[in-house]
């Protein structure tokens, strides 16, 4: 009569993720000792009976033990880590914010993504000076005409009950803009890297599967997109983009399919270092002598081994995308300055007024970097959780 | 190990030359190139003929688009390039070689101490990391070196500016040297004054990237760690500061080196954001200015330049690692 809920959910795909035989025996024995102290602790809590029905049946081993599959492993590992779970939370906090928030319309503080606040706005006083020269003692005195001037419209609004963060030069209220700057950043993020990694799988999985021609070529076009600068290409292309006048939605378009162009070649190389590595192997000799077509030694027994290192490195690239159209953004370069993006809202500093933004406004650019900060950071804590809780060497 | 590197040169050739196509074409395929920019607003005033355009545009070797001027214009750069004339800049006026190594210098000074700075500051924090895994100066580590990572240049270099320029009046927001510098002032103030408005992108260039090499470190001191001979080592009684700092610390440093060559590119390329954002006048800053402008020789020249140097930084790693590692033979 043992009360511990059996798991007998044993891995289908043996060594999957754990490839050395020898630490899935180690920590098999870690689990054990740590389910028998589990189940003393149990034992004592409950009553006698029970204890006494355990003791007359001396438990086997495969109940003592409990047999978690890789999968579960891994989720267990990562769900431990402070450092994923601070990523996890931040990242649904921003996503929520961004997806969610604006449709929030009816509070008085969130607004249109170009909706301008018409209401008169602060009252801005100037000081002129006027210098007067005495003409008889010959000393220079020097007046100030203080004037007091209404602004029309709310521009650059100072932060209120109705604009958290204040508003911009062209009146947009700056704490809605950030949720829909979120939009286009994760947006941007994830169909990225997803087009990407499809890139990458596909021509790294070729050139790793086939060899010789095939790996020579494609590895030759991936050096190429190696040794590109990167941003100066990016630069080249949105210059040109501006020129031509692709204008607003077509442009996000344009620049997701630019960055999976130049983001590709890193997967591809990945896939395909993996792939050597695993058509070498005894399983994949099996694979052969059991003649499966092709396409299932690929799909089946290839690729799901590569997958591990995918999401890792998909995680940490939607980071740096992240940055990347950040930094068009802030240079100008990214969606039209109506649009709100995180990089677009601090591009006010760079600007011919930059250093006023600077000084006196920094409620209209620190916001929006803390949010790039947080996003990044928050992918960066994932990824970084996950290539931990994939080890096979990890010890926790 | 000699075939090998004649290997990869041969490799390298051909790759530089897919880059230059692909940069060439991109260039040319901007619909409006220098001269349109440059003259354009003066043709529109009627000031200058429109006539006059077409023939600067020729004068320019610019005036034909179609397939085959391209070509012949990309191969007439080529072999000038070849004979190493990398041809002469419009928006700078002078050639292009002189143009980059003239400028070069200030992102070199930069971009050098940082890398200096970067590798005291990682490389002690990681071990340190590592030998005290999962504790808090690891997780301190982790946490900051990740903010570190995760910072947009633009608006750090922004903050600093707002915190030490603005607010404390410590530094001058941007430029290279200080507009009240008297002229007949000592090589020795300007070059302080220099150094002093060099700071600031300095440490944003510092903090950027100590976190990925210091996370490199970890992991490799980590992975080091565990082989057999550290065992051996603790086993025969050697303190635990010799067996980090003498027995692990040296194949720690095996990546390390490697990195070091790969850092080839940065160091001369470079770095374009953070000049932009401090207006300081190096390589960076004058490369963004012309690929705005459609200098066409000037992009082409500083973009291969850094392809160059990325394929000798990558070849310089590889053949590192087997010198630094005997176990490591090159061949393929």
């Amino acid at each position: 009569m043992n009360q511990e809920p059996k798991h007998t959910a044993l891995p289908e795909v043996p060594g999957q993720i754990e490839q050395n035989p020898e630490e899935a025996a180690l920590r098999l024995g870690a689990e054990a000792e740590e389910a028998a102290l589990r189940q003393d602790a149990g034992t004592a809590a409950r009553a006698g009976a029970a204890a006494a029905a355990a003791a007359e049946e001396p438990l086997s081993l495969a109940d003592s033990v409990r047999v978690l599959s890789p999968g579960q492993m891994v989720a267990k590992r990562f769900f431990r880590s402070k450092l994923s779970m601070v990523g996890l939370v931040t990242l649904l906090v921003l996503f929520v914010f961004s997806f969610v928030g604006p449709l929030f319309g009816f509070l008085p503080f969130i607004w249109g993504e170009t909706e301008m606040d018409t209401s008169p706005g602060k009252i801005v006083v100037t000081e002129k000076p006027i210098s007067y020269t005495d003409p008889v003692t010959g000393e220079i005195y020097t007046a100030y005409s203080v004037s007091e001037q209404q602004m029309s419209v709310n521009i650059k609004g100072d932060p209120s009950s109705t604009h958290l963060l204040g508003t911009d030069d062209m009146t947009y209220d700056v704490f809605s803009r950030l949720m829909y700057g979120g939009r286009v950043s994760l947006t941007i993020g994830f169909v990225v890297v997803i087009l990407e990694t499809l890139l990458g799988v596909i021509l790294g999985g070729l050139a790793g599967y086939f060899g010789k021609w095939v790996d020579q070529l494609v590895m030759r076009v991936v050096d190429i997109f190696y040794c590109i600068p990167t941003l100066p290409l990016m630069l080249i292309i949105s210059f040109m983009l501006d020129s031509i006048g692709i204008e607003d939605r077509a442009k996000l378009f344009v620049m997701m399919a630019l960055l999976t162009l130049l983001g590709w070649a890193g997967t591809a190389r990945l896939v395909r270092g993996q792939i050597l590595y695993l058509r070498e192997q005894e399983y994949m000799l099996a694979a052969e002598a059991n003649g499966l077509p092709v396409w299932r030694k690929i799909f089946n027994h290839l690729l799901p081994n590569v997958v591990p290192q995918l999401i890792v490195t998909m995680t940490l690239g939607l980071g740096s995308i992240i940055l990347t159209e950040a930094t068009l953004g802030y240079l100008g370069l990214g969606l039209p300055a109506k649009y709100a993006t995180w990089g677009n809202m601090i591009n006010v500093v760079s600007g011919q007024n930059g250093l006023e933004y600077l000084t006196d406004y920094p409620n209209l650019w620190v916001p929006p970097g803390i949010c790039i900060i947080l996003a990044v950071l928050a992918f960066n804590f994932i990824g970084d959780g996950l290539r931990d809780a994939f080890d096979p060497k990890s010890k926790r | 190990m000699f075939k090998y590197i004649l290997k990869r040169l041969a490799i390298a050739v051909l790759v530089l030359f897919g880059v230059s196509i692909i940069i060439y074409s991109l260039v040319r395929l901007m619909p409006s190139d220098f001269v349109d920019q440059k003259y354009q607003p003066l043709v529109q005033n009627g000031q200058m003929d429109p006539a006059r355009l077409e023939e600067l545009k020729e004068l320019y070797g610019l005036s034909d688009k179609s397939f085959e001027g391209m070509v012949k214009g990309y191969l007439q750069w080529v072999g000038n390039a070849l004979q190493g004339d990398l041809g002469y800049s419009f928006k700078y006026e002078s050639p292009v070689g002189e143009v980059i190594f003239r400028n070069m210098g200030i992102s070199f000074v930069i971009a050098f101490v940082s890398l200096i700075l970067e590798y005291l500051i990682a490389i002690p924090l990681g071990i340190r990391a590592a030998t005290n895994q999962y504790g808090f100066v690891d997780y301190s580590a982790t946490v900051l070196s990740m903010i570190g990572i995760s910072l947009p240049s633009f608006f750090l270099g922004a903050l600093f500016i707002r915190f030490f320029s603005v607010g404390l009046g410590w530094f001058e927001p941007n430029g290279l040297l200080s507009s009240d510098i008297p002229n007949n002032a000592s090589q020795w103030t300007i070059l302080l004054n220099m150094a002093w408005h060099l700071v600031l992108p300095m440490a944003v260039l510092v903090i950027l990237s100590i976190g990925g090499l210091m996370r490199y470190t970890r992991t490799n001191t980590l992975e080091v760690l565990n082989a057999d001979y550290i065992r051996t080592a603790r086993a025969k009684g050697v303190s635990e500061h010799t067996v980090v700092y003498k027995h692990a610390f040296r194949n720690t440093m095996i990546p390390l080196v490697t990195m070091f060559a790969g850092a080839l590119p940065g160091l001369f390329g470079g770095a374009m954001i953070t000049e932009e954002v401090f207006a300081i006048p190096g390589i960076g800053r004058m490369a963004y200015q012309a690929l705005q402008e459609g200098d066409v020789p000037f992009i082409m020249g500083y973009n291969m330049f850094l392809a160059i140097l990325t394929v000798i930084g990558t070849l310089l790693s590889d053949v590192m690692y087997a010198v630094v590692d005997p176990r490591v033979k090159l061949t393929k």
